[in-house]
Order: C-alpha cells, then structure tokens, then sequence
C-alpha cells in the first residue's frame, strides 16, 4: 500500500477476538478520502467487526484505528465524526421521519432554526418531501432506506458508514436503490465504507472492494482487478460462481500444468456447443454429458459432466436448444490455478490463438 | 361435519363449565360482600366506612401502596434495563432472584425482615441508634410491601426490552445522545404501555397484599394497621358489617384497577401494532 500518510482512514495491524474466535487478525489497509469502499466477505468473516471497530461500537484489543490524521482508539463514538447506517435501519420507531433526522442535531443542541433548515434540506436531497410527519412503520423498506441515509448525513459526518444497506429491502428494488445510493454518495462526495456479503452489490457500487475471510484481508482493488485477477485460492473460489476441478491436468489445452494444482473455472469461460454446430477449436473440445438445464430467463444455464467434474456453463436463448442427457463440445477458455496458499495464477488454455487462425 | 358438530358440543360445555366456575368462585362471594355490607342499610355501612380507624386503615394502605409503587418502579427500571443491556457475571443469579417473591409465601417475607431487623438482629443496635423503627411500624410495612411486589414491574419490561434490541439505543448513542436522553426519547416511549401495566399489577398487589404485612406490622390500631388487617380485625370480632363494609371499598379500588388494566392492555396492543406493522 503506497502513500499511506494520504489515507483518511487508516487500520493499523487490528487485532479482536471475542471469546474464542478470532474476528480480525492483523487487519491493515488504508482508504483514500472521497473513496466509496465495499467490505465483502461471506458471513462471520469479520467484515462487520471491522465496520464496527471504525466506528467505535467495538473496541479494537490491539492495533490503532487513524481517521483524518488522528489516532481514535480512544475517542468516543459520538466524537469521531461518523454517520452510521445500520443493518436494519434501526430508525427510532416512535419518532417522525422529521424527528428521526433532526435527532443528531438535537441531542448537539443546535439551533432550531439550523435544525430545520438542515432537515429540509436533507429531505429535499433524498426525495422524502411530503413524508415528514409519518413514522417508520409506514414506510416502505426503500423509503426506510432514505431515512436512514439521510438521518446519518444530517450532523455533517466526514466519514460514512453502512452495515449490509440493502439486506432489509426486497429483491426488485435493490437493484434501484444501488444505484441510488451511488449517486447520491457521489453526490454528497463523502468517504464511504459499507459492509455486504453480495458480490454483485460490491462490484456495482464500489470504487475499491477489500475481500475478507475469517478475520485477515485476502484482497484489495477494484473491482475489475478482483474479478478478473483473483490474488489468493479463496477469492478465487469467491468471485463469480466457480467450480472446482482438482484433475485440471487432464483436460485439452492444460496438460502442462502440475498434476497437483487446483483449479476453478467459471461459467462464462466455457463454451458448450452440440455436436452438429462448428467449435471454434475442435481440436481442443472435451466430450460432456448435460446433467441439467435450468431456465435463468435471460440465459440458460447447463450443468455439464466432464472427466468427472460438473461444469456449469450458459448459452444464449437463441441458440439451438440443448437437451438434458445429450452429448456436447465443451471447450474451456481460462481457468484460475493454485496451489493451497499460494498466489493463484491466470491459465489461458494452451490451444487459444493456435488453432483459430483456421476459422476467421 | 362430524367434528365440527362434536366442537360445537365441546365449546358449549367448556363456556357453560368455566360460567359455573366463575359464579361459584368469583361472583357469588363479591355479590354476598356487597349484600353483607348494606345489609344492615346505606348508614350503617358509611358509618362503618368513616370510622376513625377503618380512615387510617384506609389512608395508611393508600401511603403504603403509592410509596412501594414508586420505589418498584425505579428500581424495576434499573433492575430491567441492567439485566437486558449488560452482560455481567451472575446476571442469571440476579434475574432468577427478582422472581423469588413470586415463589416464596409472603408470610415468611415477614419473618425474614422480622429477623433482620428485629431485636435479635445485629443490626438492631444500629438501628435503634439512629431512631430508626422498622418492625412494628410503618417502615416495616412499605418494606414488606415492596418485597412482595417488586417482580411485577420488571417481569413486564424485560421482555419488552428483550425484543427491542439495541439498534436504535446504539444509533442514537452514536449520533451523541446521552444516556438519559436515550432512556427518555428511544427507551421510554418503547416500553411505556408494559411500564404502566406492571405498576397498575404492582398496585393491586400491595393494596392486597396481608401475609408479610400481617407478621412486621404489630397490628397497631390506628398506627400500623392497613386495610386487609382492619378487615380482618373487624372480622375476627364479630363485627361483620364493619368487615364487608370495609371489604367492599377494597373490592370498589380493585375494580377500578381492573378496568384500568383493560384500558391499557388495549392501549398497548394497539400501539404495539403502529409500531411493529
């Protein structure tokens, strides 16, 4: 990590563990100011613990928390210039939606005029106009949503924090609300860490992802380089939706890879083709049996047996269909390979850029 | 069909069962307390209501009831939010405790702080020191009171707060809100219905409450004596107009309890409802 003296927010080689499981250990990153970052992990990955050790709710037991500058291990919550969303909102049910904002002005006993002024204003940014005097029950989740972010934006915050922001709200609309939320961050242009499980979620809303699995970070970057340039054996695994091949060695175009490798393969790299239509590299095509064909409205998804491995690979609709229990071309482009605990490297299949000369 | 014609069956006979019940247990015994104590006509009956001592009993049981109220209703705050918002050890010693009136009978309540306090204490030196009586008098009778009541209260809020969670108290703490403020504007308005109903619950137990109160009071007429006692004093003397005279306002004061206890069941469920829907 260069230029650390220019990150807002600084984790110093954090250490937690509650009772017997270790949260985080020696957690270490930096985040530039203006930055919307994803903390992405599955569940009990620590990334939640992370969020909440910034944020003051949990005290780190060794290691220094730096926000602008100044090192916070001791600062109060209240006093670090925060604005938290939480996981489910945690709007204060018996107040308004106009008390709920105003409520960080209050308590800071700031002028009523100013209060007011500011709540409107916020209001007026998150599109709430006309809902003021409603409680949170009669709400909507997106609406909620809203409340909250503006609720946290309210007392002037540097640094903005949220805890999985889009768990609470139904499928369809999330969609809407990540790119709502993006703008709107955009907009306000504050610093930005927020916490998910949903790799879709990060990759959409991120500018810089950190990956973390059982309390240490594995990967940190854009979403583009995480993708496509997974670092470790566990994002590698992580990232779309692999399979694992441990006989990679056995497949056309890898034969010169160790025999004791791993490797993952997502559905994206593989091309399945009947055998009456022209493969783009017939030389290097595996022989499949389709297991399954799932209908995923846009897409059809194929679960396809070779050497052993269930491959699961998409076709497009208009393509000639493919019927379970019939025999395939199944060609793999690219795989991730490692070794356990080593740095996984990038496989092409040896045949690419041989044999298609023949085709174009 | 069948087995909605046998339900049908059932559910009547189950009604009629708990009707024959009721009247038995309940309603006969509150009517005859009512016909016993204008039996002997409206003068007797306020006669023996305005009597100087059935008016101390009466006032020496509405001081007793509203002080034990408020010391419970502090403390069942405290004890609650204690219990639900930290993690200490012997918490469950502690919360296990609170239920130990509910579970031990009130007259050995009595004893304990006839024990404790008493002259054989080691207290007692002390005590009588700083001109402080406990037994025999007042003091003894709130303590009693409070004993036996205490449980009434928490039981009410700690599920109540249990269900909350601390979301909203972590939020506001975080925007800078101090821990009065949180209590006030997150805590209070949240457990506000199940608060008023343990105090209304706490209420009708200490205006009841004879066993505890019977042992620590010395039945001092005029002094130390609380409604059940004077009734019972009557009672015993054969006196039973003077008795169900007596009685009869009691049974008024807990029907209107009762009647305030349905208004805030239905109050509380109904908010209950705007804010969880």
């Amino acid at each position: 990590m260069a230029g650390e003296t220019e990150n807002y927010v600084e984790l110093r080689h954090i250490n937690k563990t509650f009772k017997n499981y270790k949260a985080s250990d020696d957690i270490h990153f930096g985040i530039e100011k203006g930055k919307l970052v994803g903390l992405l992990g599955p569940s009990g990955s620590g990334k939640t613990t992370i969020l909440r050790m910034i944020a003051g709710l949990e005290t780190a037991d060794s290691g220094d928390i730096v926000i602008d500058g100044r090192v916070v291990n001791d600062v109060a919550a209240s006093k670090r210039g925060i604005g938290f969303v939480f996981q489910n909102y945690a709007l204060f049910r018996y107040m308004t939606v106009y008390d709920n904002i105003a409520f960080g002005l209050t308590v800071n006993k700031c002028k009523k005029s100013d209060i007011k002024k500011r709540v409107e204003e916020l209001i007026e940014l998150v599109d709430l106009k006309g809902l003021e005097r409603r409680y949170p029950s009669q709400l909507s989740g997106g609406q909620r949503q809203r409340v909250a972010f503006a609720r946290a934006l309210a007392p002037n915050p540097e640094l903005l924090l949220l805890d999985e922001p889009f768990a609470a709200i139904d499928a369809k609309v999330r969609q809407e609300l990540r790119s709502w939320l993006r703008e709107m961050i955009t907009r306000v242009g504050i610093t930005s860490i927020f916490v998910t499980h949903d790799q879709d979620e990060a990759i959409e809303v991120a500018d810089e992802i950190i990956i973390t699995n059982r309390g240490r970070i594995e990967q940190i970057g854009s979403p583009g380089d995480i993708y496509s340039a997974p670092k470790t054996a566990f994002v590698a695994e992580f990232m779309g939706s692999p399979t694992r091949i441990s006989n990679i060695s056995e497949f056309k175009g890898y034969e010169q890879l160790d025999r004791t490798i791993h490797a993952v393969v997502r559905p994206e790299n593989v091309s399945v083709t009947k055998k009456t239509e022209k493969s783009r590299y017939p030389a290097s095509v595996e022989h499949g049996i389709v297991e399954r064909v799932l209908f995923r409205g846009r897409e059809l998804e194929l679960a396809v047996r070779v050497h052993g491995v269930l491959l699961t690979a998409n076709r497009r609709l208009e393509e000639a269909r493919i019927a379970e229990g019939e025999a395939v071309d199944v060609f793999i482009y690219r795989v991730y390979a490692f070794h356990e605990n080593e740095e996984v490297q990038i496989v092409d299949n040896a045949n690419v850029g041989t044999e298609n000369l023949f085709y174009i | 069909m069948e087995i909605r014609k046998n339900s049908g069956v059932l559910k009547w006979a189950l009604i009629g069962i708990s009707a024959v019940f009721l009247t038995v247990m309940l309603i006969l015994p509150l009517i005859y307390v009512m016909y016993t104590a204008f039996e002997e006509g409206i003068g007797v009956f306020l006669a023996a209501v305005t009597d100087e001592y059935a008016l101390k009993a009466i006032g020496l049981t509405v001081r007793v009831t509203v002080l034990t109220v408020i010391i419970n209703t502090v403390f069942g705050i405290f004890a609650s939010w204690c219990i639900t918002r930290f993690s200490f050890p012997g918490k469950k010693v502690i919360s296990a405790l609170i239920d130990l009136p509910l579970t031990v009978s009130p007259i050995i309540a009595g004893l304990i702080y006839v024990l404790t306090f008493g002259r054989q204490s080691i207290l007692y030196p002390y005590l009588q020191g700083a001109g402080i009586k406990i037994i025999f008098a007042v003091p003894g009778i709130v303590l009693a009171t409070i004993f036996v009541t205490f449980p009434f209260i928490s039981r009410e809020i700690i599920p109540v707060l249990n269900a909350q969670g601390t979301d909203e108290e972590e939020a506001a703490a975080l925007m800078g809100a101090g821990g009065f403020t949180i209590f006030r504007r997150i805590t209070l308005p949240h457990i506000k219905w199940a608060l008023l109903y343990g105090i209304v619950l706490c209420t009708a137990r200490a205006m009841g409450e004879f066993g505890a109160v019977s042992v620590l009071s010395g039945h001092l007429r005029g002094k130390t004596n609380t409604m059940p006692l004077y009734i019972e004093l009557l009672y015993q003397g054969y006196d039973f107009t003077g008795a169900f005279a007596v009685s009869a306002i009691l049974v008024l004061m807990a029907v209107v309890i009762l009647v305030l206890r349905s208004v805030l069941e239905y109050k509380g469920a109904k908010s209950g409802e705007q804010a969880h829907k």
